[in-house]
This record gives C-alpha cells, sequence and structure tokens, in this order.
C-alpha cells in the first residue's frame, strides 16, 4: 500500500511541473513584469524609474530564468522562475502584490471555507442519494417521470439565482437568518444555516438525476434478478444490493472533491461575505494580484491530484475486486 | 450605402451555421444518419425545445449581421464617413427599442420614474414627484387612467393576431403535409388535430403558438411601454436581453467550435498510435485538467486584459475590443473544455482499433490516416455529437458566472451574466428593483431548459447504451 501511494505521488509531480511552467509561461513571457507594473501603476505617464521601482519592490526586477550576474548555484535561483515558481513547490507562496503574506491568508482562511462546504456535501449527499433512490425506486411511474422533469428544471437555474432567491426571500422578506456575513463560535451557525442550504437545494438537480442512472444501471444486473428470483423483499434488493454498490461511484466521486473543498466556492462565498478561499481568489482577480492568483492555481492543482490519488485509495477499500497493481 | 461588419465572432458563428446546413443536405440521402435525428423530432418534448431553441437562434443570427450607418456627408467631399456605432439587423428589427432610454430606472409598464426627483415647476417653485417617463407611456399623454385599457386592448389585439396566424399556418402545414403524404387537406388537419402524425406536428404548432403570441405581445406593447422596465442608466431591459442572446449563443457553440478540431484530432491520434504519442496527449490533457478552470480562465483573461490595456492600438471600436475578448473567452473555455471528449475519444479509439473491420483494413494495406479518417471518426461522431450538445447548456451558465467573477465578456457588452451582475447590488435596495434580474433569469432559463431537453433527446436516440435498453 505504502509502495503504492509512493508512486502515485511521483507519477504527480510531472503534472505538476507543467503546472508550474504553464502558469509561469502565462504570467510573465506572455506578459512581462514591465507590462504588469505598468498595468498597476495607470497607463498613462509611467516613468521607467516607476516600473523599475515597482518591479524591485516586489521582486520582480530579476532575469526570468538565468540571472548572469553572479556565480554559482546563484545563477539560476536569483531569478523569478526560482522565486516565484520553484518555491510553490515547497508551499513557500511568497507575498501578495499589496505585500501580504500568501501563505498566512491561505491557512486562516481554509477554515471558513470548509465550515460550508463540508456541511453542504455531506447534506446534499443524503438528500439526492434519498431522491435518487425514490426515483430509482419508481422507475418508470409517474413519481420517476416528473422527478425528472423537475430534476432538468431546478439544473436549468443558474447557481447565481439560487443564492440572490435564497437571500432575498429567507434572510430579507422572512427575516429568519442574516443576509450575510461570517462570525467565529458559537454565532457561525446562524450565518451558515443559509449558504449550506442553498448548496445543497441547487445542487439537487443534477446530483439526484446523476445518482438515479447509477441505481438504474445496478438494478439491471442479473445480481439483482438473482436476488429477485430467490424471494427476497423489494427493500431488502434495494438497500442490500443496489444501494450498495451504486455507492461506489458514488463515493468516488465525492472522494475526489473532498481536497478542494478548502478551496471553497467561488460564488457563495463571495455572495455571503465569508472570509474562506473562494472570496480570496475573486477578490484577488477583481484587484489583479497576480500572486495570488498564481497562489491559488498551484493549490487547487496540489488538491485536485490529492483527490485523485484518494481516489485510487479508495477504490481498492471499496471494491475489493480492484486491486493493487 | 451602409457599411458591413464582420466581427471575429460573426464570421465563426455564420461559418459555424454553414457546416450545420452542410450536414442536413449530407445527411438527407443517408438513411442510417437519418434515422436518429427522426427519432428526436418524434418525441413530443425534444420537438418543443426545438421550436424554442429555434428562436433563440434565429434572435441570435439576426443580431450577428453588423453594419455601420453612413454620416451624413457635409457636400464637399466625395468619401463617405461612417458612424462610430456598430448596429446590427436586430436593432433594426425591434425598431425604436434602442433608442428609447429614460433617465433611469422604471418598473415593467411604468409611466412614471421609480424614484422621486427634485422637479422646478413653471412658477418658480420646486416639488419632489415621480417625474414622467419621456417615453413609456407617453402616448396615454395625461389620461393614466386609460393605461390598464390600453394594456388589455394591445393584449386582445395580439391575441387575435395569434390565432389569426397560427391559422394560417396551421392550415398551410396541413395542406403542404398532405401534397406529402398524398390524402386529403382535411384528412390531414384532423390527423394533426387529434396529435395522430409520427412528428409531433400539434406540440410543435402549440409551442409556437405561444411563441408568437409573446412576439405578438411585445411587439404591440413594447413599441409604447418598457414591458421589462429599464436600467440604471434608462436603456430598455427587454432589449438588452434580447441582445444578451447572441452572447449566451455564442460562448455556448464558439467553444465547442473552437475545441472539437483539437479535441478530435488528439483524441484519436493518442487511441489509435498508443505509444508515446499516447503518452503525451495524456500528459497535456491531465496537466489542463488539474488547474481549476475557474482559475487558469481567470488567470489567462487577467493577461488578456494586461495585453489589450498595453495596446490599445490594435483595437478601433469599443465592440470590436469587447468581441475579441468574446472569442478569447471561447477559446479559454474551449481549452479548458476539451479535456474531457478527448478522454472519451481516446478511449473510444482504443476500442475500436481492435475492431474486425479495422483490422481487415490494416490488412487491405489503408494507410493510417485514411483509417482514421474513414474508419474511425464516422463512428465516434455520436460521442462528440452528445458532448457538444451537453456541454451547451453548462458553457452558457459559466458565462454568468465568470461575468460575475469579473473574468467572463466585456464589462460593457450585453450579456445575462452582466445583468444579473447590474442588478444584483439592487436587491438590497428598498423597495426592490427587480425586474432586470427576473429578465436575465427568464431568457436565461428558457435557454438552458430547452437545451438540457433537447440534450437529453440527442442522447437517447444516440447514445448506444440507452437504444439497447430501449429495444429490450
Amino acid at each position: 500500500m505504502f509502495a503504492y501511494i509512493i508512486r502515485r505521488i511521483s507519477y504527480a509531480l510531472p503534472i505538476l511541473v507543467g503546472v508550474n511552467v504553464l502558469t509561469f509561461y502565462l504570467f510573465f513571457v506572455v506578459n512581462t513584469p514591465d507590462d504588469m507594473a505598468r498595468m498597476h501603476l495607470g497607463q498613462k505617464h509611467v516613468t521607467a524609474e516607476a516600473v523599475e521601482k515597482w518591479k524591485a519592490a516586489h521582486g520582480y526586477d530579476k532575469p526570468l530564468l538565468i540571472n548572469d550576474d553572479v556565480d554559482g548555484i546563484a545563477r539560476v535561483t536569483e531569478t523569478i522562475f526560482y522565486e516565484k515558481s520553484v518555491r510553490l513547490f515547497a508551499f513557500d507562496f511568497g507575498f501578495s502584490d499589496d505585500g501580504r503574506d500568501i501563505g498566512h491568508d491561505i491557512r486562516q482562511r481554509m477554515l471558513p471555507s470548509l465550515a460550508i462546504a463540508l456541511p453542504a456535501l455531506i447534506l446534499g449527499l443524503l438528500v439526492n442519494i434519498t431522491f435518487a433512490l425514490l426515483m430509482a425506486f419508481f422507475r418508470g411511474t409517474y413519481v420517476d417521470v416528473s422527478g425528472v422533469i423537475l430534476c432538468v428544471v431546478l439544473m436549468s437555474i443558474s447557481g447565481m439565482f439560487y443564492i440572490i432567491g435564497g437571500q432575498y426571500l429567507l434572510a430579507k422578506l422572512l427575516r429568519l437568518m442574516p443576509i450575510s456575513g461570517y462570525d467565529v463560535g458559537t454565532d457561525m451557525v446562524r450565518f451558515l444555516v443559509l449558504p449550506v442550504l442553498i448548496g445543497v437545494v441547487s445542487g439537487i438537480g443534477s446530483g439526484a438525476r446523476w445518482y438515479r442512472t447509477f441505481f438504474l444501471e445496478e438494478a439491471g444486473k442479473d445480481y439483482v434478478r438473482t436476488a429477485r428470483a430467490k424471494g427476497l423483499s423489494e427493500p431488502l434488493v434495494q438497500f442490500r444490493h443496489i444501494l450498495r454498490n451504486a455507492l461506489i461511484p458514488i463515493v468516488t466521486g465525492v472522494v475526489v472533491v473532498l481536497p478542494l473543498l478548502f478551496m471553497g466556492s467561488l460564488l457563495t462565498e463571495s455572495f455571503f461575505a465569508i472570509p474562506g478561499l473562494g472570496s480570496y481568489t475573486i477578490d484577488a482577480i477583481r484587484n489583479q494580484d497576480f500572486a495570488i492568483v498564481r497562489a491559488m492555481v498551484f493549490l487547487g492543482t496540489v488538491l485536485y491530484i490529492i483527490g485523485l490519488i484518494l481516489v485510487d485509495i479508495t477504490y481498492t477499500i471499496v471494491d475489493p475486486r480492484v486491486r493493487l497493481s | 450605402m451602409i457599411k458591413p461588419v464582420i466581427l471575429w465572432t460573426d464570421g465563426l458563428l455564420f461559418l459555424l451555421t454553414a457546416l450545420v446546413v452542410v450536414f442536413i443536405l449530407y445527411a438527407r440521402g443517408k438513411p442510417h444518419i437519418r434515422q436518429p435525428w427522426a427519432r428526436i423530432f418524434r418525441g413530443r418534448i425534444a420537438a418543443a425545445s426545438v421550436v424554442v431553441l429555434s428562436a433563440f437562434v434565429l434572435v441570435g443570427l439576426l443580431d450577428s449581421i453588423h453594419y455601420r450607418l453612413p454620416l451624413a456627408s457635409n457636400g464637399n467631399s466625395s468619401e463617405t464617413h461612417y458612424a462610430v456605432e456598430v448596429l446590427s439587423v436586430l436593432d433594426a428589427v425591434t425598431g425604436t427599442l434602442r433608442t428609447r432610454e429614460e433617465k433611469s430606472y422604471s418598473a415593467p409598464f411604468a409611466t412614471t420614474l421609480y424614484v422621486k426627483e427634485t422637479v422646478d415647476q413653471p412658477d418658480g417653485t420646486q416639488v419632489r414627484i415621480y417625474p414622467r417617463l419621456q417615453f413609456g407611456g407617453a402616448h396615454l399623454g395625461d389620461d393614466l387612467a386609460y393605461k390598464s385599457t390600453d394594456i388589455m386592448m394591445r393584449s386582445g389585439v395580439s391575441l387575435l393576431e395569434t390565432l389569426l396566424a397560427g391559422a394560417l399556418i396551421t392550415l398551410s402545414l396541413a395542406w403542404l403535409l398532405s401534397l406529402r403524404h398524398g390524402c386529403t387537406a382535411r384528412d390531414m388537419l384532423r390527423r394533426i388535430l387529434a396529435g395522430r402524425t409520427d412528428v409531433p406536428w400539434r406540440v410543435i404548432l402549440i409551442t409556437l403558438g405561444v411563441l408568437l403570441f409573446l412576439i405578438f405581445l411585445v411587439a404591440n406593447l413594447a413599441s409604447v411601454y418598457h414591458v421589462l422596465g429599464t436600467d440604471k442608466v434608462g436603456k430598455d431591459v427587454l432589449y438588452l436581453s434580447l441582445k444578451s442572446i447572441r452572447t449566451g449563443l455564442m460562448i455556448g457553440t464558439l467553444t465547442t467550435l473552437v475545441m472539437l478540431p483539437f479535441a478530435i484530432f488528439m483524441g484519436i491520434v493518442a487511441g489509435y498510435a498508443r505509444g508515446w504519442i499516447d503518452d503525451v496527449v495524456q500528459y497535456v490533457y491531465t496537466t489542463l485538467n488539474s488547474i481549476p478552470h475557474v482559475l487558469l480562465i481567470a488567470a489567462s483573461i487577467l493577461m488578456l486584459q494586461v495585453y489589450v490595456a498595453n495596446n490599445p492600438e490594435l483595437f478601433e471600436t469599443t465592440l470590436e475590443r469587447s468581441d475579441i475578448r468574446l472569442l478569447f473567452l471561447c477559446i479559454i473555455l474551449g481549452i479548458t473544455s476539451w479535456t474531457g471528449l478527448c478522454r472519451l475519444l481516446r478511449g473510444e479509439s482504443l476500442k475500436l482499433r481492435e475492431a474486425e473491420y479495422i483490422q481487415a483494413a490494416v490488412s487491405f494495406g489503408v494507410s493510417h490516416g485514411r483509417i482514421m479518417t474513414r474508419h474511425i471518426l464516422p463512428n465516434v461522431m455520436h460521442i462528440v455529437l452528445i458532448t457538444v450538445v451537453l456541454d451547451f447548456s453548462g458553457l452558457v451558465l459559466a458565462e454568468a458566472v465568470l461575468s460575475y467573477v469579473g473574468v467572463g465578456v466585456d464589462p460593457s457588452m450585453n450579456s445575462w451574466g452582466n445583468m444579473i451582475n447590474g442588478a444584483r447590488l439592487e436587491m438590497a435596495r428598498e423597495p426592490v428593483v427587480w425586474w432586470s434580474l427576473l429578465s436575465a433569469f427568464l431568457f436565461m432559463f428558457t435557454l438552458v431548459l430547452a437545451a438540457n431537453l433537447f440534450s437529453d433527446a440527442v442522447r437517447d436516440a444516440f447514445d448506444p447504451r440507452t437504444t439497447d435498453q430501449q429495444r429490450d
């Protein structure tokens, strides 16, 4: 098992290198640091000195790949590529363009993101499985057909309307909870109810419909026919045979997103003013803070790859037919 | 003379339309291609959604024929100058909808502004009143009580027009079909009305009727009222929503057009050639897929912004600038979304290359290129089609989110995302300005719902797995 994990991680390294090179190319070669400096300082009447000063202040004043001014190992380390890209591998994110420690910000903002994403994921999973089971149980009847149509209708509504509608209806008209905001301690629950609820509701359409196909696929298999043929009751077939086998794709689908929960949701966090990583990213994009966007691209990739590795491991645990090889 | 303007996205959209037309002409003589399509059109829900989608596409196409009007010449120069403003055929069709701008917010069918303003009276005093709109309900004069009667009258006229046009369409359809089936028009009409036709004409006619009624209603009412209100700078929300259709369609279709050649080529080559080519392709798409898509899009759009800001001389009008950004957004979205299709195609080609007919082709000495284009490509086209149709609605929805994040289409461009973004803050004010949001919601919802229902039908008709189940 251990050797297998090590091998999977070593497969991931080339991908991380690729992502790193790609972001480096996007951020430093397509547009040079000079362009960035001019953009930040405003377009008109930017003197060369001002550009140099901005670059020096943010550490962009070194050569891109090879520094000819110094000797030895510093030829490679005293460059933008080493300082801004290679260091990411040690999770050293450096400083944002307005001088904040990105690593510190990320550590602080992970938890609020998780506080919303995790309950929403678990509740959403329960609700979706329940609906999907219901539709699969009544397959072919009006319950199933109207359920599928309802799912398609729910899927066709943009996530932003769920948020705006929920905020307006529940928070503004009915005054059940605050419209937006965040707090630590027990007060947190008050603020979290609405975003979690909306997260669950907005996911029902695609989730339930997707899971329904898993259940139907399992229900068509031979072992289910055997179970029915030997006279098992329908609930027993549904829960012991179909549900347990259909859970395999569902569980692996969930595991792959688990690490990404730290990244939070851009929309939810920004609409509800939650100080998580999602709103951090959105603010960075709006303020054109390239350092933060670069850090988030790297972090997101790492988390995604961790998710993929976790999926492989989960497969071997939940599905005995899969062997490590 | 007007001067036609062909934007990049216009050209690509017309290329796409031409491709679709060529495909239809090609498929007409091929029963095996026609058969699954015929099955789609036999479904009632699918047929209705096709009608709705066609209406959207028509508006989008009309809005993609751009031109610039000549300015009045001053006589002494033979050279004509053209207005900076680029118009489209849709602007001409909707008449004065574009130019009837109020001062600020006004509710649907309102005759006054939404907020009180201080107005100078002729006698020098000032009062705070809701000022009358310049255009909305201006024909009523001072007789404001007449408004509801006026709206009723106009709706009634629209209903009559719809019934008339509907009857005309139904009769001509019955006549045309009777020519083809060799029965009397009366028989055909009876069959259509009873819903006993292969293609569900009754459903199609009802959907068309509803659409026609909406069109007539809007045509009769929008010429004198702001049917969906006006936005912050007084623009008619109905006009904005109609103009946004083009943006949504562009994002949904051009993205696929941009990524298709890439995904098809890489997928088939990787699956067919295997070996190191396969490894390279797999590495490329795993890497691209590992980056969270929003972030990759954000990073690329930020870079484009820097580029445009530093090279302003390349873009003549603001429309051209926003057009380039739209095209670029489509390309970026294409880069992030080709990976899924590529993986599917690679898997399918891996499977197909072992099939007996491919082995036979190999032993006949058919070249690799010919095997891939003649034997593998046609047999993976159903996957391509399903993916394209499934992706469409997701892309339309993604546009709104990206515009909210600030990396979507240009802020000056009409799009549902920009409408939501602008209206979102107005939810906090009292009383609420709700109509922009509602219009964006209704238009988006209708398009996405129709697309989703249509894509379900396409998947059912083309996916071999589902058709097998139906045959059991």
